[in-house]
């Protein structure tokens, strides 16, 4: 019988013919860490004697969860990170960098057949370079860098067949908070996801990182999308080699499948406080919202931007909504500035804070009043998330529903603006 | 190992993630897992750092620890005085983390099990008996690796004492 992705990964990394249900010992082709994790691993690290990483491209630490530092607690803890990579020589992505989850792709060190690790859930975003990577535990992540492997379950895999395409102003991540309110916060939980069919075919790198990414708020290990053209071109025009392409065999084993059309697809939200607690984002235009979030890992790349700010193109955001930018790197940033679309978000009334989390996990940069409802292009809305647990809504959408539910102040169905 | 404790739950009963486990507001600017523990469950359940004793055991429904890596989450439960976690379901994340850092966790349906009840754990034989109402249920085995990273004391004491990993 035929192998998945996450089978061939896990065969080729562990030098064995394993099947969904083995546990084996695999190589780890890169480990990541940010600093909300890392202080932990360092302990760990201190106490294995870790001398240098022995994954086969090394590690890297991203310091973009408190970015720029918000507090002298805070200082402490990303001077200890600063030590430490300094003097094991760990390749540090420092301030205004931007979100771990566009840095280390951008960085050339997750590439297509690879096996990452990641202290941080998200990790699975690389999953739209081709790549099996997965969240973990700073001990895991430590694990890892000290003996440059790791012990994986190899899961079964569930196939999502999405056919058709998108109408306008409707997308990726539509498609994922209607893929999750389906399955639910722990449909997917062990298994590896592949996404296939027309829609996911045509669906631009931006997309598929947006899908990947969020694929953890259904429990999903992994996310490896098929390699193909839009894959090799994203990686060759920033310098970066293809790697090993796996693709999954014919005769395969999926464990369920499931099937949705794009065309039906309308805008989705995720109403408080958990993913999949989905609706359609016309039943809710009574909610009035007091602050719009674009950025994240999920959604802080330059078609998202841009996206906005063609719906806020010589328009301004409602009074008395506080609309808060974050592009998810520097090198997005000075792309989407090369190309107009950040004077189109500030003419608009948009707030830019650094390249980074921003306000996501409730350190920093736009923490809500209390009573207030956001609006949020995030990945999680858990009660509290951003900082404020009292009576704070999180509403996740698309950048486009953000940007039209910032223009109206209510949400919004952005093909009604 | 047994283990005995007072049952602590939750609203909700699902999905209780790491988030609520321990806030983003305190798990990025507290590196000290004591300090932490005074914050645990507090976007849920305001007094439960307070209430809880060495050794009580939390109870709960599906999908326990889902979402974000922090190992801060069972390690704060941990410096907290929780012994173990019983639920119907856990996230994979969190699953790994916990034995990693030496906090069990059982897995069998919960919905009998009563806030205040004392329960004893026999991660063993996978049996999680309710004493204050006489009734025992049996859990699903802890799997073999799992029970292996807990008797060494969590990964990295399992790394330490054989060299690299000596999991089957």
């Amino acid at each position: 019988m035929g192998k998945t992705i996450a089978e061939k990964v896990l065969s080729s990394h562990s030098e064995s013919d394993c099947a969904a249900g083995d546990i084996v010992i695999a190589s780890v082709d890169f480990a990541m860490s940010q600093d909300g994790t890392s202080t932990m691993m360092i302990r760990e690290l201190q106490e294995l004697g870790f001398e240098g990483p022995k994954t086969k491209r090394g590690m890297a630490i991203v310091i973009d969860h408190n970015s720029p530092c918000p507090s002298v607690d805070v200082a402490k803890i990303h001077k200890t990170i600063r030590d430490y990579a300094l003097s094991k020589s760990i390749p540090i992505h420092d301030v205004g960098e931007g979100v771990c989850h566009q840095v280390v792709p951008e960085s050339g060190k997750a590439l297509p057949g690879d096996l990452v690790v990641g202290a941080d859930s998200h990790t699975c975003t690389y999953g739209a370079l081709n790549a099996c990577s997965t969240g973990l535990g700073s001990s895991d992540v430590a694990a890892a860098a000290f003996t440059g492997k790791l012990w994986f379950k190899v899961p079964e895999t569930y196939l999502i067949n999405v056919e058709g395409g998108f109408v306008p102003r409707v997308g990726a991540k539509d498609l994922a908070l209607k893929v999750i309110g389906s399955l639910t916060a722990d449909g997917a939980t062990y298994k590896s996801v592949e996404f296939s069919g027309e829609a996911i075919d045509s669906m631009a790198m931006d997309g598929r990182f947006t899908v990947a990414n969020i694929s953890v708020e259904m429990g999903a290990k992994f996310c490896p999308f098929a390699f193909d053209k839009t894959t090799a071109d994203w990686l060759t025009s920033r310098g970066i080699k293809t790697g090993l392409p796996v693709s999954s065999d014919y005769d395969c084993k999926y464990e369920k499948d499931f099937d949705f059309d794009a065309s039906d697809l309308i805008p989705i939200v995720s109403k408080p406080h958990a993913v999949d607690n989905v609706s359609d984002a016309t039943d809710l235009r009574d909610v009035q919202i007091q602050q719009a979030f674009l950025g994240t890992c999920t959604n802080g790349r330059l078609s998202d931007l841009r996206a906005a700010a063609e719906i806020l193109k010589g328009k301004h955001v409602k009074k008395g909504v506080r609309f808060i930018v974050a592009p998810a790197s520097r090198a997005i940033y000075l792309e989407a500035m090369e190309k107009g679309v950040v004077s189109e978000l500030l003419k608009a009334g948009a707030s830019f804070v650094a390249p980074g989390c921003g306000p996501c996990v409730g350190a920093h940069a736009g923490i809500p009043s209390d009573g207030d409802n956001v609006i949020s292009t995030a990945n999680r809305n858990f009660k509290g998330r951003m900082g404020n647990n009292k009576d704070v809504g999180i509403y996740l959408a698309s950048p486009e529903t953000v940007a039209a539910s910032a223009l109206t102040g209510n949400i919004t169905d952005p093909r009604e603006v | 190992m047994k283990l005995t404790g007072k049952v602590h739950r939750f609203t909700p009963n699902d999905d209780i993630n790491t988030d609520y486990i321990i806030s983003g507001r305190y798990k990025f600017k507290i590196d000290d897992m004591n300090e932490l523990a005074k914050h645990v469950m507090e976007d849920i359940s305001p007094d439960f750092s307070k209430d809880v004793r060495k050794g009580d055991i939390i109870v709960a429904g599906r999908n326990f620890g889902c979402g974000s890596s922090r190992e801060q989450a069972p390690r704060a439960l941990k410096a907290a005085g929780v012994s173990a976690v019983v639920a119907k379901s856990y996230a994979r994340i969190f699953y790994r983390s916990s034995f990693n850092v030496g906090l069990p966790l059982l897995e069998c349906d919960t919905d009998w099990i009563n806030a205040g009840d004392e329960l004893t754990l026999d991660l063993d034989k996978g049996e999680v008996v309710d004493n204050s109402i006489g009734k025992t249920a049996k859990a699903v085995a802890i799997p073999r690796t799992m029970q292996t990273l807990l008797a060494d004391g969590g990964l990295i004491q399992h790394l330490k004492k054989h060299g690299g990993f000596a999991l089957e």
